[in-house]
């Protein structure tokens, strides 16, 4: 790992001014001829990180899922056992939450889907380009603000008496009740995960000539035909990518659910059976549901060609 | 194709797997940093051999401090000052130890977490915790908290005498700590959304009373809410036959499950953070339910209109001790917290503040004048700070066992099995 | 018709995007320390609060060191990702690039409990490094993907040329390579600075006693009394942010047409 690495990203290292100039050109030359060690060379760093910090500690994770936990000291025990998978199967509510958090990944994915589509496709087939700069930038914006501050806000909104129920009493309407509620959850969830879904969806809308939508629309097709006949399938991978997001993104959090509803989610299964009870492998055991989950969603995901539209 | 490469990821990951656990080692006991003049007996020793007396090891003398301190905390167990001006007892301990000079504090929300942060990174993350005592026996038990010298602690003499070796922070003659306070959990209502005033648990568990205020009462949301339920089935169930509500044979303990299964629609929200709490009382989204009186004290004090009672079924409540952690980075910073904690200006203002008897009596003269935005006349008495019969009225936080501590042997059920009961209840199944 | 209902739908999408960033607004200038609805008095007194809390400024130090560590480890690893599959064919390419997506793929819990584990079997300690090595792990694929994306609509012609015109490997790479790829690799490390910091759960996983921003706004927003002083600080980094942001966008569009370079 010297300076010499043929494809370094920068910074430049500063080392390389110190070798030769020849013997760099010598050494460089050297390795161009060699394609293997030039893999070798850019591959190791990163697929070493991968390889160790991230697959090993998921493969650890599958394994902790076959310990036992000692409820009596509190530790893991290095000692085979299915129990927590039999835990997972025979406890009615764990399933119920499992079925709960698929069904919301389900449901705010599609919403997310619905919302964006207007705003994206405005931006990228409508608006001028000053426009279209102005509303990306709107776009990201909210990602920067604090997740946490944006669902206690969520929380003013939403409780009794709070700005939603004020505005809805103006009409003469409300309460809502969404607070604490399930569809509350959803909301909430549906709101952060937006631009994860807009972002992508613009820049696949962006890639659909704006004459094939002209053309469609010369040979007579109405909206709604181009829509689903030249729009949507130039789309699916941004859309696909996207929903990799929301999914994942609902699959997984704990801290929404814990300050809107009163309901729990796999997440907060899992972190109330790491951070609270201490039960490692039950955690380990239950994360593998969303980890099954994912797998089967990306396995589709990859052949509608998201992995090239993230 | 596709499926192929899915397979040599599953493959891929079995040779790491196969790699890492061949690799894996139990976690090491990371030597304890302190110095030789505070050398906390290691717990692991300390706990098992039964002696009467105190081990011969303990620290004669407390050292110069470690610069800094990280202990984990009831919520309003260390103030400095930032959510109420008068009460600040952070900064003058770093005024008084210029050795101990950065405090941090982490608060936790239930027992289960406080354990789970004391072991966090195989211990010495923190040097102390302010421990119910569902949680203190847990630790001394697991080794994780370290024996105490009180003889160290200046004000451990003035401890009113119930406190000084109480079961939950003595073992075997070996003080793990210095109580604290003690108090109960109340039932609090929102007085202009609930009439009449309640005076029974009947208005969180009878559903009849509960129809009322469906989807607007709470309950606390750690395992330990079932002996709750089983405080209220011992007044209301009295064929159940419950003498302790820590102390549950299966049927006991199904019978409580039941009560807290049938009260699960009812619930509005559980409160864990008890911000939680405060918040939904504040506006309205629960009206009724369990409480501390620190959220009782914040409420009046912001102008909302609630008020607590001491239920006719008689309550849970918690009694807390200050221990040191085995594995204490600044086991000097933490023996000078313990005494600063019991010291009676500080228990005065922690005690009125949280809405709790102090462990030192003496704070009374002080509370008894009536001190800062809090003040509550007769502090002292309104609290039964001497009241040994009103302390033994209270079922204090325990850990349950599967050894009920009877003749009845081990039938019990174990803290384990409450908490994935409980976990289920809560879930909605 | 169609367009304004389009321009409706999209202003009632920006209006949904910000309605709880104006309330974080709005309650940072509120007099009183409970949230509750109408505001009865304003006071802007919270500013000077936030600016008198020393663990703020920790918190944000903290964070933004992670924050600075983690992006520069994941731009090294992530470009160095992005050459390795765009360049060759080699053994395991195709799980490669999956297993780098993977990180954000799985839930971020997933992701946490998994080093948790592995922090907690290895008898390693909960430090500032466990916090970077999680944060560093799940930015590589931002910067990966940035670049990979840069280098697919870039030609190789321009550098064969070079090597042609008999300019060496370290030559091309540093006059036309990198030209190519450098907004790609800042508008990736950008992005993983964000993600890593208002990254919350990886972090409650990997954290000992260190608080970053995200951790201090948890930790705070769940004490009496402190919801102003956090509102404050929240609303100080959203207007921070657009500086980045704005910064990120420009290096965006300006890939878009054509570059700079």
């Amino acid at each position: 790992m010297t300076a010499t690495t043929p494809n370094a990203p920068p910074p430049p290292t500063p080392a390389a001014a110190t070798i030769p100039a020849g013997l760099r050109r010598r050494m460089l030359a050297a390795l161009y001829r060699r394609p293997r060690a030039q893999i070798l060379l850019l591959l190791t760093p990163p697929a070493g990180w991968f390889g160790v910090v991230y697959l090993g500690s998921l493969a650890l994770l599958l394994v902790t899922a076959f310990w036992t936990f000692d409820g009596a000291t509190g530790k893991v025990v290095q000692h085979w056992t299915l129990d927590n998978f039999g835990q997972l199967i025979s406890q009615p509510a764990f399933r119920t939450v499992a079925q709960r958090t698929l069904l919301f990944a389900v449901a705010v994915t599609v919403a997310d889907m619905v919302i964006a589509f207007p705003i994206a496709y405005f931006m990228a087939q409508v608006a001028s380009r000053r426009t279209r700069a102005v509303l990306f930038m709107l776009c990201l914006l909210p990602l920067w603000a604090s997740y946490l501050v944006r669902v206690y806000a969520w929380r003013v909104i939403l409780a009794p008496n709070g700005p939603l129920d004020w505005t809805l009493g103006l009409f003469g309407l409300g309460p809502a009740g969404l607070y604490p509620s399930d569809l509350g959850v959803g909301i909430v969830f549906t709101y952060l995960w937006l631009p994860y879904m807009i972002l992508p969806l613009y820049a696949g809308l962006e890639r659909v000539p704006r004459s094939l939508l002209e053309a469609s629309s010369d040979l007579g097709a109405r909206g709604a035909t181009t829509f689903r006949r030249i729009v949507l399938p130039l789309v699916l991978p941004a859309i696909a990518a996207g929903s990799i997001f929301t999914f994942s993104l609902t699959l997984g959090d704990y801290i929404t659910p814990g300050l809107v509803s009163n309901n729990q989610f796999i997440g907060n299964i899992i972190f109330e059976q790491q951070g609270v009870s201490g039960n490692l492998p039950l955690a380990a055991a239950f994360a593998l549901v969303p980890v099954a989950i994912m797998a089967v969603y990306l396995f589709v995901a990859r052949r509608l060609g998201a992995f090239e539209a993230l | 194709m596709r499926s192929r490469s899915l397979f040599a990821v599953a493959a891929s990951l079995g040779i790491v797997v196969a790699a890492c656990s061949s690799g894996a080692t139990p976690a090491p006991a990371s030597p304890s940093t302190a110095p030789a003049s505070v050398a906390p007996s290691t717990a692991a020793g300390s706990v098992a051999p039964p002696s009467v007396t105190p081990s011969s090891n303990l620290p004669t003398a407390i050292g110069a401090g470690e610069g800094e301190l990280d202990i984990i905390v009831w919520a309003g167990y260390a103030e400095d000052g930032s959510n109420v001006k008068e009460y600040d007892w952070v900064h003058p301990f770093i005024a008084a130890n210029a050795d101990c000079a950065k405090v941090n504090v982490k608060s936790a929300d239930t027992s289960d977490s406080m354990v789970s942060l004391m072991a966090g990174g195989g211990g010495g993350l923190y040097d102390g915790v302010s421990a119910s005592g569902d949680a203190s026996n847990t630790l001394i038990a697991r080794g994780d908290v370290a024996e105490v010298n009180v003889d160290l602690i200046p004000d451990f003499k003035d401890i009113t005498p119930f406190l000084q070796s109480p079961a939950h922070n003595t073992v075997d003659g070996k003080h793990y700590g210095v109580s604290h306070g003690w108090g109960g959990n109340t039932l609090m209502w929102r007085t202009d959304k609930v009439t009449p005033a309640p005076t029974s648990w009947d208005v969180t568990f009878d559903p009849a009373k509960m129809e009322a205020y469906k989807g607007k009462i709470t309950a606390y949301g750690g395992s330990i809410y079932v002996a709750d339920a089983a405080v209220y089935l011992k007044t209301h169930s009295p064929d159940l036959g419950i003498t302790d509500p820590y102390e549950l044979t299966q049927p006991q303990f199904d019978a409580a499950i039941a009560l807290l299964t049938a009260q699960h629609p009812f619930i509005g929200k559980y409160w864990e953070a008890y911000t939680d709490e405060i918040d939904n009382f504040t506006t309205g989204a629960t009206v009724v339910g369990t409480t501390w009186p620190y959220q009782t004290n914040t409420l009046k004090g912001q102008g909302v209109k609630v008020d607590a009672v001491v239920p006719s079924e008689g309550m849970t409540g918690w009694a807390d001790t200050w221990m040191l952690a085995s594995k204490a980075k600044h086991p000097n910073c933490m023996y000078k917290w313990m005494a600063w904690m019991v010291t009676p200006h500080v228990q005065t203002q922690v005690a009125e503040y949280f809405g709790e008897a102090p462990a030192n009596p003496k704070a009374c003269a002080e509370l008894d004048k009536v001190y800062a935005s809090y003040g509550v006349k007769d502090f002292c008495t309104l609290y039964s700070v001497n009241d040994k019969a009103f302390y033994d009225s209270i079922s204090f936080w325990k850990t349950p066992q599967a050894d009920c501590g009877d003749s009845r042997g081990q039938t019990c059920v174990s803290y384990d099995k409450w908490v994935t009961a409980f976990q289920a209840v809560k879930a909605g199944s | 018709m169609g367009r304004w209902l389009l321009r409706a739908a999209t202003g009632a999408v920006l209006a949904f995007l910000y309605l709880p960033i104006a309330t974080i607004a709005l309650y940072a200038f509120n007099a009183q320390r409970i949230q509750v609805w109408p505001i009865r008095e304003f006071s802007a007194q919270w500013f000077g609060a936030a600016w008198d809390n020393p663990s703020v400024r920790d918190a944000l130090a903290l964070s933004v060191q992670v924050g600075l560590v983690s992006a520069l480890i994941a731009i090294v690893l992530g470009s160095l990702a992005a050459f390795a599959i765009h360049r060759f064919r080699f053994f395991g390419r195709e799980i490669f690039s999956l297993s780098l997506v993977l990180p954000i793929a799985l839930p971020g819990i997933v992701t946490g409990l998994a080093l948790n584990a592995t922090v907690r079997t290895a008898g390693i300690s909960f430090s500032t490094a466990t916090i970077v090595v999680g944060h560093a792990t799940f930015c590589i694929v931002v910067v990966y993907n940035n670049v990979v994306a840069r280098l697919r609509r870039s030609s190789r012609n321009i550098e064969e040329a070079s090597m042609d015109l008999g300019a060496d490997t370290w030559q091309t790479f540093r006059f036309i390579t990198l030209p190519v790829i450098r907004t790609a690799v800042l508008a990736g490390g950008l992005l993983a600075f964000a993600l890593s910091f208002d990254e919350i759960v990886v972090t409650t996983f990997t954290a000992g006693t260190q608080e970053t921003i995200p951790i201090w706004i948890f930790n705070h927003l769940r004490q009496a009394n402190q919801r102003p002083i956090v509102n404050v600080v929240a609303l100080i980094l959203i207007l921070l942010s657009t500086i980045p942001v704005y910064l990120a966008s420009r290096l965006t569009t300006s890939n878009e047409t054509g570059g700079r370079t």
